[in-house]
């Protein structure tokens, strides 16, 4: 980043070059709890197209599958229809008002543990560890001259973080289709092009931010950390450098022992050296710490080496660093987590969650949706009634085939048929057989005697033959000649 | 003006080398992608100019090596699209009529393609939604003139009613009784239609309208005034009235007569949009069932026989 000198000295420039990190491989606690989120996220995100659920003959056994092509969402018992897309919209409020909750109670814990950028970046920094080294000799190598080595190393590098950025790719595609279908047909070349254009476009993504844009992604192109930025308060969890305890810095102990006044700080730099997106934590909070909290690591272990307690970088509320700086004790981490804004995000991201369930358990899965034919609006038939057409779309959303039942109430006298029917040995109700999971669009018509109001009102009901508890109501309008057509 | 170039210190870019009351301007490069940008455009135009028509000549334009048009690709398209129809559309040519309502999808694609033509070349006539004028019939009621199943109508649509200078047309003439009848004899008439279409009580006139009326008409309207699809003859009891039922329109009819005529689309239409647009009127609501014996419904069968 740039520099005070950059913008007002003898070469000032608006321009910041980038300054490759080579973060340094560290362990400790939150290393390890970024190792285990990151295998769980990963398992999660190649292993859920895989996982199988049985529907029944008339439905797809993949458990998570978008249904693009037909336009149905699954997710294991519960599937979606396009008209049902407020579920993925409240699943939408839902995961923002998560990262609301996330971010007032542990500040930006899913840039550093749970964002893919971060997850994916990490990855790659392993794979590129395995091949050219640690730090020291990721530096050499960047700043050695190409040669056969250097272009083994890149390559193999390269060959690598392709092949991750490829299965990546291949891995999103199968959450869109049948999951073994697909791949079959993918590697025969028999797919659908946007499988390979969506492979082609996410596997060079991929392999571009997490190999090379990194920080920048979250520094430049991320809106994210601008609005935690304005999430964060006095009380969010930030990884801060204790700067009352470690100031001043001393360069070893020496200056220690010859009774100058000194901080913990030895300035041994390890914090930079370990942090991914190569800032200096000892600055203060600052957009580019992801807190991914790999510098308390490596702080923690500089400690326990030098003799001190560790904790010298540490999660601290804005609070807390101000209890302590005037000598006090900050709350323990988890008291910090309950208070009343986070319990009021927990509460309303609880409670679309519990809505929407219920929305789901109860919801009927079926729906009849009718439509008044206007032109003409009624007709008159010989023996002095009066027909008027309906085209009717009933939606049988269970994934098996149904017969409904569709009841004319409120009409005196009138009669139901559709085109299989007939006027003369109609009644007051039809039956429609519907096909698994699909819209059947039927037309009927319903005859009631001519002499009558110009227009009144009736319904028509419908049931599925299956359980007759539940029915779907239309409120309709009978129309009669006289009516100021 | 003199020519002063001079690097500017601050920026390091050159100035162009005037100067206006000790205002210079800067001479910016454009940037390197906007140049890049401009060049591949212009490498870009003398492709296109080479592959696409592009030069207005004296007569047309140059001809572009692909040989591109737009009128080439609409009739490329149509001509895409008439392929795309034409499996369907010999199916349903090869399909007899009565059969096709058995297949859902030829019946579906006709009632379609029937919808198609219908707004083309009948609406003129017989209105948008097919509900008729004074004069013209409504074909979404169950009444028909010269008979309502898919056979008949096609027949009616092929060779039109009273289409002249055509053998096969459907015809037959009402006489005007203007002349043959006295007016107060067509007044009783006219009170025993409404009599017997229920729109009025019996009295003394339609006692005598009935004697009139098995005399003059019933050869073709029959006994009851139930009518004769034979001839075209409208059942004069139901609710259903071409030109009109009120005793004024009853009364000219008799006098006048009425001539209706509906042109013969043989020549005019394809056999398959003849058939599509006989199975879109039949979907309408009043068709009625085929009688011949190959109709394995029996419901429909019952439907004919049930027609009076």
């Amino acid at each position: 980043m740039a520099s005070l000198e950059d913008l007002t000295g003898e070469n000032q420039s608006l321009y910041a070059k980038r300054r490759q990190v080579f973060p340094k491989a560290v362990d400790g606690t939150f290393r390890r709890l970024k190792w285990g989120i990151m295998g769980i996220a990963l398992a999660i995100y190649y292993i859920t197209p895989w996982i199988r659920w049985d529907r029944g003959q008339y439905a797809p056994d993949q458990a998570v599958l978008v249904d693009l092509a037909n336009r149905r969402f699954y997710m294991f018992q519960i599937e979606i229809w396009p008209h049902e897309f407020y579920y993925v919209a409240g699943l939408l409020i839902m995961a923002g008002i998560g990262l609301f909750l996330v971010t007032s109670a542990v500040g930006r814990a899913w840039c550093g543990y749970a964002c893919p950028q971060t997850v994916w970046t990490d990855l790659f920094q392993h794979v590129e560890r395995f091949i050219d080294g640690d730090r020291n000799a990721q530096t050499r190598l960047a700043n050695a001259k190409w040669g056969r080595g250097k272009i083994t190393k890149r390559l193999a590098k390269w060959s690598v973080w392709l092949f991750i950025s490829f299965w990546t790719g291949g891995a999103w595609i199968m959450y869109f289709a049948d999951a073994p279908t697909l791949t079959h047909d993918f590697w025969i070349g028999s797919a659908a092009f946007v499988a390979y254009a969506t492979v082609g476009v996410l596997t060079a993504t991929t392999f571009i931010l997490g190999g090379f844009m990194r920080e920048q992604v979250c520094v430049y192109m991320c809106p994210w950390p601008r609005i935690q930025t304005a999430m964060l308060d006095e009380k969010s969890l930030l990884v801060t450098y204790k700067d009352w305890r470690g100031e001043p810095r001393t360069h070893g102990r020496k200056r220690a022992s010859e009774g100058a006044l000194t901080g913990d700080c030895i300035d041994c730099e390890q914090c930079v050296a370990v942090c991914p997106t190569g800032i200096d934590i000892r600055e203060g909070p600052q957009i580019g710490c992801i807190t991914c909290a790999l510098c308390i690591d490596a702080c923690d272990k500089i400690m326990s080496q030098i003799g001190k307690p560790r904790g010298l970088i540490d999660y601290c509320t804005l609070d807390d660093a101000k209890i302590e700086r005037s000598g006090g004790i900050g709350k323990p981490v988890l008291k910090t987590l309950l208070r009343p804004r986070t319990i009021i995000y927990f509460i309303v991201w609880a409670s679309i969650g519990l809505a929407m369930l219920f929305a789901v358990s109860e919801r009927t899965r079926f729906d009849l949706a009718v439509q008044h034919d206007r032109n003409p609006l009624f007709v008159q038939l010989s023996d002095g009634s009066v027909r008027n057409n309906f085209t009717i779309n009933i939606r049988n959303m269970e994934a098996r085939p149904r017969v409904f039942e569709i009841a004319i109430e409120g009409l005196p006298k009138a009669q139901i048929w559709d085109e299989n029917g007939e006027h003369q040995t109609a009644t007051q109700t039809i039956a429609v057989a519907t096909q698994a999971d699909s819209v059947t669009k039927v037309r009927v018509f319903v005859a009631a005697p001519g002499i009558g109001p110009a227009r009144s009102s009736f319904s028509m009901i419908m049931r599925a033959q299956s359980n007759t508890q539940v029915a779907d109501t239309e409120d309709l309008v009978f129309e009669r000649p006289g009516g100021g057509q | 003006m003199v020519e002063s170039k001079r690097i500017d210190q601050p920026t390091g870019t050159e100035t162009v080398g005037h100067e206006w009351d000790g205002i210079e301007e800067l001479d910016t490069p454009l940037p390197r992608w906007w140049l890049i940008t401009f060049y591949a455009s212009i490498v870009w135009a003398l492709g296109y100019v080479i592959l696409f028509p592009a030069w207005p000549m004296l007569s047309g334009a140059t001809q572009g090596y692909l040989g591109w048009t737009s009128r080439g690709q609409l009739a490329a398209e149509m001509k895409a699209d008439a392929d795309r129809r034409a499996p369907i559309l010999r199916s349903i040519a090869q399909t007899p009529i009565d059969q096709i309502p058995q297949n859902e999808r030829l019946l579906r694609a006709a009632i379609e393609g029937g919808n198609a033509a219908f707004k083309v070349h009948c609406v003129q006539c017989h209105g948008s939604g097919g509900s008729g004028t004074p004069g013209y019939a409504n074909l979404n009621d169950d009444d028909w003139l010269w008979g309502g199943d898919l056979a008949t109508i096609q027949q009616t649509i092929l060779d039109g009613v009273r289409q002249p200078d055509h053998t096969n047309t459907r015809f037959s003439q009402m006489p005007a009784f203007e002349g043959i009848l006295s007016p107060p004899e067509i007044d009783d008439l006219v009170a025993y239609v409404r009599f017997i279409s229920r729109q009025q009580k019996g009295n003394a006139k339609s006692v005598q309208g009935a004697a009139l009326f098995s005399t003059n008409c019933s050869s073709c309207h029959g006994g009851n005034g139930q009518g004769l699809r034979e001839f075209g003859a409208p059942n004069l009891t139901d609710k259903i009235w071409l030109y009109g039922g009120d005793a004024e329109t009853i009364r000219t009819t008799i006098r006048k007569a009425r001539f209706g005529v509906m042109p013969s689309w043989r020549d005019r239409l394809d056999p398959v949009t003849i058939k599509m647009l006989a199975l879109y009127i039949h979907s309408k609501g009043g068709g009625e069932a085929s009688p011949s014996a190959d109709n394995a419904d029996p419901k429909k069968a019952r439907l004919v026989n049930g027609k009076p």
